[in-house]
């Protein structure tokens, strides 16, 4: 395939072809072009349709404020909806395909939209649709959502890797066009740690995309220069492909570097792209600034560009649209297009200036006065339809329109913390305003300097003031041209004419939203849509604005913007997720016995990142209950063993340690004897139960503090508040040893005789009896710790040694326990007995539970002041009916009480008004050979015996059950005391 | 956000977890004869002002130190950061 | 003006030159029975009721800037009566009755659409604690099914079943749950309180409150005074900044929320899904965006817009769920302000003021409710007593210890 439209010079390297594809036609082009240039050479002007009215849709720009031309890019779990043309670097074997049609882009089915536009005018929806009520969902929606949308998604997981990274610097530069590169010059020969990030993947901006002199170079020459520069400066980071996309609070702004997209795939260990969090102490925003096109009939045919993108691909790409073009401007920009590309060779139509004084040229004919009303040609561009000064219409015939309005600053970061940008009549746009993010500037055409010679001094001046430098380098000469423009938006009496390319919002739109009522910018946008696509209306919206002043009597600052947004181009959702996906969403903690586990080929569960055995199938075992029951009935028979280490440790220590736990437990523990382990209930402030554990005394001043697992953190928290915000003075230390201490329960009426194997001191029920504790040390002189506490309901210990010996310790116990048939298990099997004993754990103080509740009322001290002491004495946490935690058992054996069931009354109805409680937690008793339950039940200390309904409309449950204590095994404690 | 900690420099404020207004250290007297209304109140209403706002942050990912930061809720400027403990006892809080 | 589709082909055969404006723009009465302030999707929605339900001639909506302008038109725009606690569920099983009407009812087309919402389940404890939700709503009337993970994959094939760190063990369904075209709330029930004779005042901030021996006769406003029998605060997000006028502290805080839109895209996601195990829900609107959010910032803000560990976080979790995420584009971000209340519930609710009503503390579950909170705010302002469903919804809720705290972590409003 020929690049027809191919033209000479610029900066491709044409000693390289890349063969490309395009919705299954390949191309060829160069190193340097995007796929719009290679496109645009090839001749292919028609890339994309439009979301609403399938209009067919060409480039508009030569950048990322692309609406029109987008593509699907790659394929597979590659591939990439939404993608701008005009910013994908082309390389060899690209693939390509239009997307948001029916059919083929040439002859699309949906287009049949644009015959209906009529009656698909902003807002129509609203008004119709709603009858009968279903059809909706079933029928108007459906219709809707399929042909809504844009590119698809390949529904596979995306397969590459994402990178988050972090940077620091004295000075972040946004931009790297004429602005950026003097300020980045001034900010590293003085030596400041500088950042210049830009979007492109050759920085230097419109230098590269214009024929004037910088000094005595080109433009683009010397921007390669001063590249080359910076990159020999050690204090300079220079990040091309990099997109800043959004300025957040004190200096900190998110950079996203495209590190692979110009590649056909990621290098061997390489991610796709970076996120980068960069503390910059000062910004230097250089973002340039982006033309605006006018709007009149039919502006969006492909083929009609804004002039200054013309420039840019014939310029930098040497790539021009169309042999024959013509220039529709309000504006001296536009009569620089027309020299550049005539200058190509390309021929000038005719340039058609708004303004009755527009410069003339020899060459080619200038309408002055004129207006662009309408144009023709049903894939692409033929002719446009000129109304002349005088009145009278005339046909030139073209296969490229330039259409210059001015330029739009790039203001986007500026507002990014809700500053205003104000209006400059000079320019006709608005500039960055007063109340910038801190630490940053704006400098270049971002701040509304457009000549190159300004920006050049204004970067330079911003790294000056940035860095409080003395003085600004020697400045190359170069162009200096005043900017020239009157005002025009649209052409008056046009309809169709568009303003949002890709949304299809028009001229006609505007009036209409003005007409019903939506005046205010921010109804405007949502009710028109404008501004709303892709492009965050980044060649629209002014448009709009303008319009809708207009209509309103007021003026374009008075209308004011909508708000601008991050990101300032959209961004992949995984690059904000970086590497965070899959098993790497949230770290793992494993437990001390988790390589031991393994080998024992434990079936594990996710705790919170914890990872812990959930039990231990034996050989011939074909379902967990079966493993379950069996743990249950061997610990309780002889001794079984389970890593509690999970548990959060808090070690508190110091003079007022008791003190300081008789203020965090509602309970007393200021009286607790050395060497002894004691139960605690801690509320929150509100008076509701927040978690419960055990401290046990070490020492005089010494207290080991457990929590639940999930509550380890917030309660070391909490702790911390209650030291350090209320109790400053006390004497007492905190510190979280949940990873220092590898802890084991050892439980069963054996658990004794196989720890004396273990423990070197005595630990008869004698020496060491029920809820004592100790240091200790284990196998010969292993520091270790030992508390005679108890979960299951059995004779039981737990027993800590530090971390690194934890593997150690469990082949120990096993080793030892062998002759007693030492059974290891898993956190089901410690569920199932905690239960059968009636302990509450995180399903009963579930956060708006009270002790009362818990059956623990009379724990709460009122002797003393303890955090949550005074609110748990409200009326309604202490209501007669309270819900208080019972046992439910099945009347027919054979039946389940199901936790999340609720309990009704044996009679009546069965509704929420008449809910008596629910199931909290539910499980097997093998001990007691049926299933049991604990539950809240209104007033439910004074219905043991009742008989009660479960009900589970959501399982299909209801079944009789009777309300019992929930202590199913050993109610007086013997066997913990034995 | 970048939170500049007294003992350890700017920190990232991801480091941080918050709690919330600086009023919590004033934990009200449990035996005075209004202290239900009190612990209502300081438990409860907040001033949530629209300005600078004293305000609650556990280093978490740090020294585990409780910090009272002065922020703008507006703004998010932040003007000043102190120890917790420090402002605590400056309010008369002891043991 | 009556919309319909023959309304719509009739204008488009006519030039459009018969729309009116959706509501007018009157300037203020110095007088109103009741003035509402807050011309946001629960203020409009209350003088919609109070006109239409309540009979209400002399009605002011008093707005600070452009009607929808606050959390209606920023949220995404789920509806659900998936909640567990007696105070809440019957409320939003209200609520969502009357989202299945609305459009009819106000004859605007919101796009009401009861796709269904998905609540994963990611552990046993959590798949207890929603067969309790689950059997809540049902014994209040609203609609529960709990899922296999082999049901959620087949309406969800692209759903993470094979490397979630986190697996997917079920989920809790509600059918009738869905989305709602956010703005067009606003719009709907503005038009439709216009039409009944309620004034929509945009651009009038109110400035004080004009309060005399206990007794509120009104409001200061960039508009000058203007007088009310009863006065309506329904200003989420500013409830403080308002009720501080009034020299009231209230039990909340004000915290940003962020939200997100992907471009636009091709079908994928038929409903709302929410991950279980992180912070992460979204949905696809008809225009094709993926609407998505996660959790608050989580410190006091009123400055409408975050950081980035939330944006990193929330884009975590839909990798986490969803893997094929990763190539779309998010297009745009935006905080919200955010009432966060003391137990993650709502007040509707008289104040100690005579003639001064408060209907507040939303968090980031108000859009669902703006219905119901329209209703029974009406309801309460019309005849002085709260609605059935809204009984709960008390000031002194605190002082009494009837928390309705559904998450259960206390009065730490950042935590709900």
């Amino acid at each position: 395939m020929s690049q027809k439209n191919r033209i000479a010079g610029g900066q491709i390297d044409r000693a390289k072809t890349l063969k490309f594809s395009f919705d299954g036609r390949s191309y060829a082009g160069h190193p340097g072009d995007t796929l719009a240039s290679a496109l645009l050479a090839n001749g292919v002007r028609l890339m994309g349709r439009s979301f609403k009215y399938h209009r067919p849709r060409g480039a508009l720009s030569a950048g990322s404020e692309e609406p029109n031309a987008l593509v699907e890019l790659r394929g597979g779990a590659r591939q990439e909806p939404n993608t701008r043309a005009t910013t994908v670097e082309l390389f060899d074997g690209l693939l390509a395909k239009s997307q948001n049609r029916m059919g083929s882009l040439r002859f699309d089915l949906l287009a049949i939209n644009d015959r209906l536009s009529n009656f698909l005018t902003a807002g129509f929806y609203y008004k119709t649709f709603m009858w009968p009520a279903a059809f909706w969902e079933k029928l108007y929606e459906p219709v809707i959502r399929k042909a809504a949308g844009l590119g698809s998604l390949s529904g596979k997981d995306d397969p590459d890797v994402y990178d988050k990274g972090f940077l620091h610097c004295d000075l972040l530069i946004i931009g790297a066009g004429p602005a950026g590169l003097a300020a980045a010059l001034t900010a590293g020969r003085a030596g400041a740690d500088v950042i210049l990030a830009d979007e492109d993947f050759s920085m230097g901006g419109r230098l590269n995309s214009e024929t004037f002199a910088v000094g005595d170079r080109s433009g683009a020459d010397w921007a390669a220069q001063t590249v080359a520069e910076l990159a020999s400066l050690s204090n300079v980071r220079l990040m091309p492909r990099t997109t800043i996309i959004g300025a957040f609070d004190h200096g900190t702004y998110g950079g996203l570097e495209r590190v692979s997209d110009h590649l056909h795939s990621p290098d061997a260990g390489k991610p796709r792209q970076i996120l980068w969090r960069i503390y910059a102490k000062r910004a230097l925003l250089c973002a340039g600034a982006t033309e605006r096109p006018i709007a009149f009939d039919n502006n969006d045919r492909p083929g009609v560009m804004l002039g200054a993108a013309l420039r840019t691909y014939a310029n930098r790409f040497g790539a021009a649209a169309d042999r024959r073009v013509a220039i529709f401007t309000n504006n001296d920009d536009g009569h620089r297009t027309a020299r550049d590309l005539h200058a190509k060779g390309v021929r000038i139509s005719a340039v058609v200036d708004v303004r009755p004084d527009a410069p003339l040229h020899p060459d080619y004919q200038v309408l002055r006065g004129a207006q662009v009303v309408d144009t023709r040609g049903r894939l692409g561009l033929s002719f446009i339809d000129v109304r002349q000064a005088d009145g009278t219409m005339r046909v030139v015939e073209c296969g490229a329109l330039g259409v210059s309005g001015g330029w739009n600053p790039n203001v986007h970061l500026t507002c990014h913390q809700r500053g205003l940008p104000v209006w400059d009549d000079a320019i006709a746009a608005f500039v960055p305003g007063e109340n910038l993010p801190v630490g940053m500037a704006v400098a270049g055409a971002a701040n509304g300097v457009f000549t190159t010679a300004g920006a050049l001094r204004s970067g330079a001046a911003g790294a000056v003031a940035a860095l409080d430098l003395g003085q600004t380098p020697d400045l190359p000469q170069t162009e200096d041209a005043p900017v020239n423009i009157t005002p025009f938006w649209y052409v008056k009496g046009c309809a169709r004419a568009w303003l949002d390319q890709q949304n299809d919002v028009t001229v006609k739109d505007v009036k209409l939203s003005h007409q019903e009522g939506f005046r205010s910018v921010e109804h405007l946008k949502r009710y028109t849509t404008l501004g709303m696509a892709t492009d965050q209306g980044k060649t629209s919206n002014m448009g709009g604005l303008a319009i809708m002043a207009e209509l309103a009597g007021k003026t374009i600052p008075q209308v004011g913007t909508t708000i601008f947004r991050p990101p300032y181009t959209p961004t992949a959702i995984g690059a904000f997720a970086g590497r965070h996906r899959g098993q790497g969403f949230h770290p793992t903690r494993l437990t001390p016995s988790h390589k031991w586990a393994q080998e024992q080929g434990a079936v594990f569960v996710e705790v919170g990142n914890w990872m812990r055995a959930q039990w231990f199938p034996q050989p011939g075992e074909t379902h967990w209950r079966q493993s379950v029951d069996r743990e249950v009935l061997a610990t309780r028979k002889s001794v079984g063993v389970c890593d509690v280490t999970t548990l959060g440790k808090i070690d508190v220590q110091g003079t007022d340690a008791a003190a300081f736990l008789n203020t965090i437990y509602c309970n007393g523990f200021a009286k607790l004897a050395v060497g002894k382990v004691r139960y605690g209930l801690m509320l929150r402030e509100d008076g509701i139960a927040m978690d419960d554990g055990t401290a046990a005394r070490l020492a005089e001043d010494h207290f080991v503090v457990t929590t639940t697992t999930a509550n380890a953190l917030p309660v070391y928290r909490h702790m911390e508040f209650v030291h350090q915000c209320l109790f400053p003075d006390l004497d007492v230390q905190l510190i979280s040893t949940t990873e220092a201490w590898a802890q084991y329960a050892v439980a069963g009426p054996n658990s004794r005789k196989l720890l004396e194997k273990i423990v070197d001191q005595d630990i008869s029920n004698a020496a060491f009896p029920f809820m004592a504790c100790a240091n200790i040390t284990v196998c010969g002189g292993l520091r270790a710790r030992l508390f005679r506490i108890s979960f299951s309901g059995e004779l039981a210990y737990e027993i800590a040694v530090p971390t690194m010996y934890g593997d150690a310790l469990i082949r120990r116990i096993m080793a030892e326990g062998a002759e007693f048939g030492v059974t290891p298990y898993g956190t089901e099997a410690l569920g199932v007995m905690r239960i059968e004993k009636g302990h509450a754990t995180g399903n009963e103080i579930n956060g708006t539970t009270t002790a009362q509740n818990l059956g623990m009322g009379r724990m709460v001290s009122t002797k003393k002041d303890s955090i949550g002491a005074v609110l748990s004495r409200r009326e309604g946490l202490n209501r007669a009916d309270d819900l208080r935690q019972v046992g439910i058992k099945p009347v027919d054996p054979a039946e389940k009480v199901p936790a999340g069931a609720h309990l009704m009354n044996a009679q009546g109805p069965v509704d929420a008004v008449h809910d008596q409680g629910y199931v909290t937690s539910a499980c097997y008793s093998p001990n007691l050979g049926h299933h049991i339950a604990l539950g809240f039940l209104k007033n439910g200390g004074n219905r043991i015996g009742e008989e009660l309904r479960l009900v589970s409309p959501l399982t299909g449950v209801e079944t009789r059950v009777e309300i019992v204590s929930p202590h199913f095994i050993d109610p007086e404690g013997e066997r913990l005391r034995a | 956000m970048i939170i500049d900690h007294p003992l350890l420099g700017p920190r990232d404020a991801a480091e941080f977890t918050y709690m919330g207004d600086a009023k919590l250290i004033d934990r009200p007297d449990p035996d005075a004869d209004t202290a239900a209304q009190d612990f209502h109140d300081y438990a409860y209403l907040r001033d949530n002002p629209a300005g600078w706002h004293q305000e609650l942050w556990f280093h978490e990912a740090g020294d585990r130190s409780w910090l009272v930061v002065t922020r703008n809720t507006l703004t998010h400027e932040i003007s000043k950061v102190e120890l917790a403990r420090d402002v605590a006892r400056s309010r008369g809080r002891n043991k | 003006m009556r919309y319909s589709g023959l309304r719509v082909i009739k204008e488009a055969l006519t030039g459009h030159k018969g729309w009116t404006p959706a509501w007018r723009d009157p300037a203020p009465k110095p007088q109103y029975d009741i003035v509402i302030i807050g011309g946001g999707g629960h203020g409009l929605a209350t003088a919609y009721y109070l006109a239409k339900q309540f009979s209400q001639k002399s009605v002011a909506v008093l707005e600070k800037g452009w009607i929808g302008g606050g959390n209606v038109g920023r949220n995404t725009t789920i509806i659900r009566s998936n909640y567990l606690l007696d105070g809440n569920e019957p409320f939003y099983e209200f609520s969502l009755k009357l989202w299945e009407g609305l459009e009819q009812d106000f004859n605007y087309n919101a796009m009401v659409s009861q796709r269904g919402i998905l609540n994963l389940i990611h552990s046993d404890g959590q798949r207890d604690a929603f067969i309790r939700r689950g059997n809540a709503m049902i014994l209040n009337g609203a609609d529960a099914e709990l899922l296999s993970t082999a049901q959620i994959k087949a309406r969800y094939p692209f759903l993470n079943t094979h490397d979630a760190r986190f697996p997917i063990k079920g989920g809790l369904a509600q059918h009738r749950g869905g989305t709602v075209r956010h703005d067009a709330v606003a719009w709907g029930y503005a038009r439709g309180a216009d039409s009944r004779g309620v004034d929509i005042i945009q651009n009038c901030e109110v400035t004080d409150f004009r309060i005399e021996n206990g007794t509120c006769l009104g409001v200061e406003t960039t508009k000058g005074f203007i007088g009310a029998g009863k006065v309506g605060c329904a200003v989420a997000g500013s409830s403080s900044r308002l009720m501080a006028k009034a020299d009231m502290r209230l039990p909340m805080e004000s915290h940003v929320l962020q939200a997100f839109v992907s471009e636009g895209l091709k079908p994928v996601l038929p409903g709302v899904v929410t991950f279980g195990a992180g912070h992460f829900y979204v949905s696809q609107s008809d225009k094709g965006g993926l609407v998505f959010g996660g959790d608050i910032d989580g410190y006091n803000s009123y400055a409408q817009r975050g950081n980035l560990p939330v944006v990193e976080d929330v884009c975590e979790g839909g990798m986490a769920i969803f893997p094929m995420l990763g190539r779309a584009r998010l297009l745009r971000m935006w905080g919200g302000i955010m009432d966060m209340s003391m137990d993650g519930s709502p007040i509707i609710d008289k104040t100690h003021i005579d003639g001064l009503y408060f209907n507040g503390g939303w968090c980031y579950g108000g859009f669902k409710a703006t219905p119901a909170s329209g209703y029974c705010f009406a309801h309460l302002l019309a005849t002085d007593t709260p609605h059935q469903t809204a009984t709960a919804y008390r000031f002194d809720r605190f002082e009494k210890g009837l928390m309705i705290d559904e998450k259960g972590v206390g009065n730490q409003p950042n935590l709900h």
